[in-house]
């Protein structure tokens, strides 16, 4: 075994520290992982969200939602992707999508002052007694009854991710049979456009 | 075949209509037949089910609708998707690829006789192909090809594509698939290749159309080799190789314009060079680390005039040997797992890395938490997703590594030598130590036996270093890269982030289509028992490369890591080799056996002075192991330099 982890600053031939041991280099990232939010513009080509989630699972980035549209531009889709992890992390996926050819901008917009709207339908089970009871609850969360049955009822929910989740947990004791949400969709406020940033 | 059998055949449609007077249409006999079933044909009678039978008609019949359209020579007959390939080809400068016919390629080979600019190299198996076009491209810098059918030929393909994937070589793979219409129903010989290269490759294709083959191929070319090179895959379906286009072949600004989302960034940022060149002014003991991006970029020279203005000493990573004279001065030498204890050395004392186009890939740094603890680190490189990926950097700068030295070389304070004298004396006393301590100069190991470090060593001064030297991957890679002695770019050829075994073969083929110099395959007998059916392409193609097999009848480094780290459990370590001079004869390829040192020059001179391939059977000691060598997991000051007392 050689000696080198005592060779320091001082071994070169000057005077220092000869067996000061040396701090842990630091490895990429925080580890403390958050919410980020990834908006993408990316060529509408059959087998582009394949290699946008080929890329995200090679690289072990775990999606939490991802929405995908076509926008105003003929050729131009958007992706809204949630993902959980640290900066670091999410800025190397950002960079890893960006080597994409089908990827033409990727902006992480967490930090910024954005709109941000998910949409759910939600079949909860009611009955006679409390179907009065739930559609308070609907109306009060700013939601929709969008269709009615003998023992359920579809309610239309949008907010942000946040929003849904608290009408869920007011809503789950009535029963929920079945529940489908789009996935976190993001605009930044204000007059900036990503679109236009991409001067195509 | 029986009489029963006979009865129940079908009436013949010769059969009377009026004999059946309930049938409305007597067309075919199955509507004749008296209970008419339906047609076994998914959605029969639309235009998608005719689609799907014309194509497996087309099938059974390989080449034949290629041969309608064929009225002569090249110049009169209807140019065809295969032209439009062969045209795209040759535009992008192609003059050889590695290649293997099937099925649904058979277009291509139909025409191809047509194209004799083009040479066709048969190859005995796709990997090998893949290789070659691999070494091809590594020693020329252009864009290697290779090719195959669907299926088989497109899978047997995927590990050259990884290699090339890994280590950044530009190549295009093209494949053949069967006709569009039949993709998706399993047909004979059908895989979802695009799926399976998608995530190896730069970027990949699948070609519909006829029509798409001049810009897609153009596209391809265009996208392997700018920027970070990579490999490119095209598939291309039957009916595109035989369908008839017009299309032209697009102008290299049209290519750019309709490629947005791929603009590499070449130029570094003004003030990450400004930062940088402060960075080198303070540092007191700074080291260069060179990777393949110098390579890629050709920018050695600029690399040297970096070096000598500073007064920096320059350390490689393996696939950045070559990037500088192994003489020069400030030429410290090869980093990492494998590499010289000096060097490893000086990066642990180092106070500032300036890294170039290399990515800090664990065989180099180790435990990055204990990697080179006292520096701060310059980055550059082109790929901005491999900055900050593996080590947290300093001063990070995304540019091609030839434009970005350029740029710095104004913007940085001379440093004369006499300036790092202490420095220097410490590397120089390193050195100094640690090729004392790992050098063989006798070329025996241990009672007469044959040292690989001798032999490698031998065939670099025998062939002047002018050579390519082309290595497979374990303890013959390491012993290559330590001991050759390398002084010119692209010269090195190693499969170093996929570690492909079997590789040395094949890519030396490629390399030896592409390089005026001598070509050395280093190879051991577990790598060149995965690829050596190549031998006779060797001499098919009287292509002439030097095989160097290094034979301890052993997977040596799975040896040494059992032996070492494995508390000596072998299992599988040991592999049996056939008689190679046997085999070399078989091939109609001249041998030799050397055992001993005092054979090792004659053999090396005597496989220089064949006109074509050769190979030299090097029986080396058995149990020699590659030192110093860094455990998997520890850090570049966990050296492990000897074993069981024994001294390597």
């Amino acid at each position: 075994m050689s000696a080198d982890a005592g060779s320091g600053p001082g071994a070169a031939g000057g005077p220092g520290p000869a067996h000061a041991t040396p701090p842990p280099r630091a490895i990429p990232g925080t580890g403390e992982g958050r919410l980020h939010r990834l908006v993408a513009l990316v060529n509408d080509r059959p087998g582009v969200l394949n290699r946008v989630a080929s890329l995200m699972r090679a690289r072990s980035f775990n999606i939490d939602s991802l929405a995908v549209s076509h926008t105003d531009q003929p050729g131009l889709s958007r992706m809204t992707i949630t993902l959980h992890g640290d900066d670091v992390a999410v800025e190397q996926a950002a960079k890893q999508l960006y080597r994409l050819i089908d990827v033409l901008k990727v902006q992480d917009v967490t930090s910024e002052p954005t709109i941000e709207h998910e949409l759910a339908l939600v079949k909860v089970r009611a009955t006679d007694a409390n179907r009065a009871e739930i559609a308070q609850i609907v109306e009060l969360s700013k939601g929709r009854v969008v269709d009615l049955a003998a023992e359920s009822l579809v309610v239309e929910i949008a907010g942000t991710e946040a929003e849904v989740d608290a009408f869920l947990g007011l809503i789950r004791t009535y029963g929920i049979k079945e529940l489908v949400r789009t996935g976190a969709v993001v605009m930044t406020r204000g007059s900036g456009s990503i679109e236009e940033a991409l001067k195509r | 075949m029986t009489k029963r059998g006979a009865a129940k055949a079908p009436p013949s449609p010769k059969t009377p209509a009026a004999a059946q007077p309930a049938a409305k249409v007597a067309a075919s006999p199955a509507a004749a037949s008296p209970a008419a079933r339906r047609s076994h044909v998914p959605g029969d009678g639309t235009a998608h089910a005719a689609a799907v039978e014309q194509a497996r008609r087309e099938m059974l019949r390989e080449g034949t609708a290629a041969k309608a359209v064929q009225v002569g020579n090249r110049g009169s007959r209807t140019r065809i998707g295969a032209d439009a390939l062969c045209e795209a080809l040759l535009a992008q400068g192609v003059d050889v690829f590695f290649s293997y016919p099937g099925g649904v390629i058979l277009p291509l080979y139909d025409i191809l006789g047509d194209y004799p600019e083009l040479r066709h190299v048969l190859v005995r198996h796709e990997q090998g192909g893949a290789h070659a076009a691999d070494g091809y491209a590594r020693v020329t810098g252009r864009v290697g090809v290779c090719m195959g059918t669907s299926g088989p030929g497109a899978t047997n393909l995927v590990t050259g594509i990884g290699t090339a994937q890994l280590d950044s070589i530009p190549i295009v793979a093209i494949t053949g698939n069967v006709p569009s219409a039949l993709i998706g129903k399993d047909a004979f010989q059908e895989i979802d290749i695009n799926g399976i290269t998608l995530p190896m490759t730069k970027h990949n294709y699948l070609v519909r159309k006829a029509d798409d083959i001049p810009h897609v191929i153009a596209e391809a070319f265009h996208i392997a080799r700018s920027g970070r090179p990579g490999p490119v895959h095209v598939d291309i379906t039957k009916d595109a190789l035989q369908g008839e286009t017009q299309a032209p072949h697009p102008t290299q600004d049209e290519i750019v314009a309709g490629l947005p989302g791929f603009r590499p960034n070449m130029d570094g940022n003004y003030r990450q060079l400004k930062l940088a060149a402060t960075e080198l002014a303070n540092a007191k003991r700074p080291m260069i680390l060179a990777g393949h991006g110098v390579l890629h970029a050709r920018a050695w020279d600029d690399l040297k005039a970096l070096a000598e203005k500073t007064s920096i000493p320059v350390a490689w990573t393996l696939l950045g040997i070559g990037s500088m004279d192994e003489r020069h001065p400030l030429a410290y030498g090869y980093m990492g797992m494998h590499g010289w204890k000096h060097v490893n050395r000086a990066i642990q004392s180092a106070d500032l890395l300036f890294a170039v186009g290399m990515r800090f890939d664990d065989r180099v740094t180790g435990n990055v938490r204990t990697y080179a603890p006292y520096a701060r680190i310059v980055h550059v490189d082109i790929d901005p997703a491999e900055i900050g990926k593996n080590v947290a950097v300093e001063v990070p700068i995304v540019g091609d590594a030839g434009r970005v030295l350029k740029a710095l070389l104004p913007m940085v304070a001379a440093v004369a030598p006499e300036a790092r004298k202490d420095y220097f004396d410490q590397l120089a006393e390193w050195k100094h130590e640690s090729e004392g301590s790992s050098w063989h100069g006798s070329g025996a190991w241990r009672d007469g036996l044959l040292s690989a470090d001798y032999v490698v060593q031998r065939i670099g001064e025998l062939s002047d270093h002018e050579a390519v030297y082309v290595a497979d991957v374990g303890q013959n890679q390491m012993w290559l890269a330590r001991y050759a002695g390398f002084r010119h770019p692209n010269t090195h050829v190693s499969s170093g982030g996929l570690g492909t075994m079997g590789f040395s073969v094949p890519a030396a083929m490629g390399a030896a289509l592409g390089s005026d110099r001598e070509v050395w395959a280093i190879t051991g007998d577990g790598g060149f028992q995965m690829t050596f059916q190549e031998l006779m392409t060797l001499v098919q193609d009287r292509i002439p490369v030097k095989i160097a097999l290094f034979d301890n009848k052993k997977l040596g480094m799975i040896r040494q890591w059992q032996e070492i780290i494995y508390a000596g459990n072998y299992h599988s370590a040991h592999l049996l080799g056939p008689d190679y001079l046997k085999l070399a004869e078989a091939f109609g390829i001249p041998a030799l056996k050397a055992s001993s040192p005092a054979e090792v020059d004659d053999a090396i001179r005597f496989a220089q002075g064949v006109d074509g391939p050769a190979l030299i059977w090097f029986e080396i000691a058995e149990e020699q192991n590659v030192f110093p060598m860094m455990p998997a997991g520890k850090g570049l000051s966990d050296l492990i330099e000897k074993w069981g007392g024994a001294e390597e």
